[in-house]
């Protein structure tokens, strides 16, 4: 599971739909690994549009990473070491195996061999 | 073709003017008619000498290539009819991939890993191609099994995103195999592995994708329930999906634990198809496609099977026929909020597309 996922996904609970805490999970006891990939400045650009910078800080700083700016900078497209630390963060970094909590309603879900598992057990489920 | 030299007469001379000196040759494309002997060819290519192309005729690399198509339809002798039902002239402009030779290249047999049930290839880059993919497009596949459409998705230029409810087929493998591939390993096979996203594991109607996340194109061929059955999160146990909310092991919550299996239960392709549309209209930005595949006995009132929502226009059908039963691929567009389509929820059609019980009766 690429760390860019962890922007796009909530808890599938459909009674946390509601709650802003069922986004993003909480990451907790997370293997990662790096996998490189070519750098490509103006793909990050263009997926900056989707992701939701709050998010993004508070999931680097579940893992660790607590050098991304609060806020988000303005003209990015100009700022090559930020781009590349993005570049490093969101498509380089994996996460192997890990925990991810909801902070609405306490569901865990589980990423096991690089894939995160959104099943429900059958009273979260309808 | 009488039409088209009528046709071709009234305004060549401007067609051709900024050709009429560089190096040229002539094609006679045909589909579904006998291939014609080389004279039959040069008939039908003479018969364009008033164009007066005054350039040389140049067989390879020529500077514009000039094409006549014909199109002909089979007789119920399986032989194609002696004339063509249509025919068009004109200035190859460019080629489609399937010149380049993709629908070989993306051969499931040349993948690496790939399952009984992988879509196949044709098809599957057809539906990207009619689904607009583009570059830097974000494409999601909610039934993405072995992976075909992320796959061509992919070819195209998207970004590509797909969940399933079945684990196994995202981790890969096949029994016996020692070294286990996965879907992002053929994305690595044919040199676009910056265009895959990445796999959840998701039953598609308990969504884990945030809701204002803005998905460019959904393409996907939901489980009709042959080979794989439909299924979503749940158990129609009562009684022991209580039990398992109460279960404790070792102190913990057994549905909290790592090696939990969530059960699964069946569902309709009514009603996955319902909820494949609102997930859609929901997702898409104006203009945005989703294109899938559907099932249905050939005596079925098919038109009444096919699902609606309102603020989807339904631009394509098209049919690929198999043995008293046949699939569609549904294109629909985003469309924006001067649009007033009608929804049409299973509720509606009051008719179910009972495909997998129908199929497994033999169509009887």
């Amino acid at each position: 599971m690429k760390f860019l996922t962890t922007n796009f996904v909530k808890c599938a609970v459909k009674s946390c739909d509601a709650s802003e805490k069922s986004f993003p999970l909480k990451y907790e006891e997370c293997q990662l690994q790096s996998e490189e990939q070519e750098f490509n400045p103006a793909f990050i650009v263009s997926m900056l549009d989707r992701i939701d910078w709050d998010a993004l800080v508070s999931v680097a700083a579940d893992l660790g990473n607590r050098s991304i700016p609060a806020e988000k900078p303005e003209n990015i497209e100009q700022n090559e070491a930020l781009l590349r630390e993005l570049h490093s963060l969101l498509l380089e970094t994996q996460i192997v195996e890990g925990k991810m909590m909801c902070q609405n309603c306490g569901h865990i879900y589980y990423i096991k061999d690089s894939i995160p598992n959104f099943l429900l057990p059958p009273h979260l489920a309808n | 073709m009488d039409d088209v030299h009528a046709d071709v007469r009234t305004r060549y001379e401007k067609l051709t003017e900024p050709y009429m000196d560089c190096t040229f040759k002539f094609e006679v494309v045909e589909y579904q008619g006998a291939k014609k002997a080389k004279k039959e060819q040069i008939r039908i290519i003479d018969s364009f000498k008033y164009l007066g192309l005054r350039g040389k005729i140049r067989l390879s690399n020529p500077a514009q290539v000039f094409t006549v198509l014909q199109s002909y339809s089979i007789e119920a002798d399986l032989c194609p009819r002696s004339e063509p039902d249509y025919c068009w002239f004109g200035r190859q402009v460019g080629l489609s991939a399937r010149s380049h030779g993709i629908v070989d290249r993306y051969e499931i047999a040349k993948r690496p890993y790939f399952g009984t049930t992988t879509f196949e290839s044709e098809l599957s880059l057809v539906t990207c191609n009619l689904a607009l993919v583009k570059e830097g497009q974000l494409v999601y596949d909610p039934f993405v099994g072995t992976g075909s459409f992320a796959l061509a998705a992919g070819h195209f230029g998207g970004y590509t995103f797909g969940s399933d409810i079945d684990f196994l087929a995202l981790k890969g493998g096949r029994p016996g195999q020692k070294d286990i591939k996965r879907l992002k390993d053929n994305f690595k096979h044919y040199g676009t592995q910056t265009k895959f996203g990445d796999v959840l594991c998701m039953d598609f109607t308990n969504s884990a994708l945030r809701k204002d996340l803005i998905v460019d194109t959904i393409v996907c061929d939901p489980p009709y329930g042959i080979r794989e059955g439909l299924r979503v999160c749940g158990t129609t146990n009562l009684e022991s999906a209580k039990l398992t909310e109460n279960k404790l092991i070792d102190g913990e919550k057994a549905f909290l634990r790592r090696e939990y299996v969530q059960p699964k239960k069946p569902c309709t392709l009514d009603f996955m198809l319902d909820d494949l549309l609102r997930f859609s209209a929901e997702r898409l930005p104006v203009g945005g496609r989703l294109c899938f595949w559907m099932p249905a006995a050939d005596d079925e009132d098919i038109p009444r099977l096919i699902p609606q929502h309102e603020k989807l226009e339904l631009i394509y059908v098209l049919e690929q026929s198999f043995y008293r039963w046949s699939r569609r691929l549904l294109v629909y567009v985003k469309r924006d909020g001067s649009y007033t389509g009608k929804t049409v929820t299973k509720e509606e059609r009051a008719h179910e597309n009972n495909f997998r019980e129908r199929y497994f009766n033999r169509f009887i």
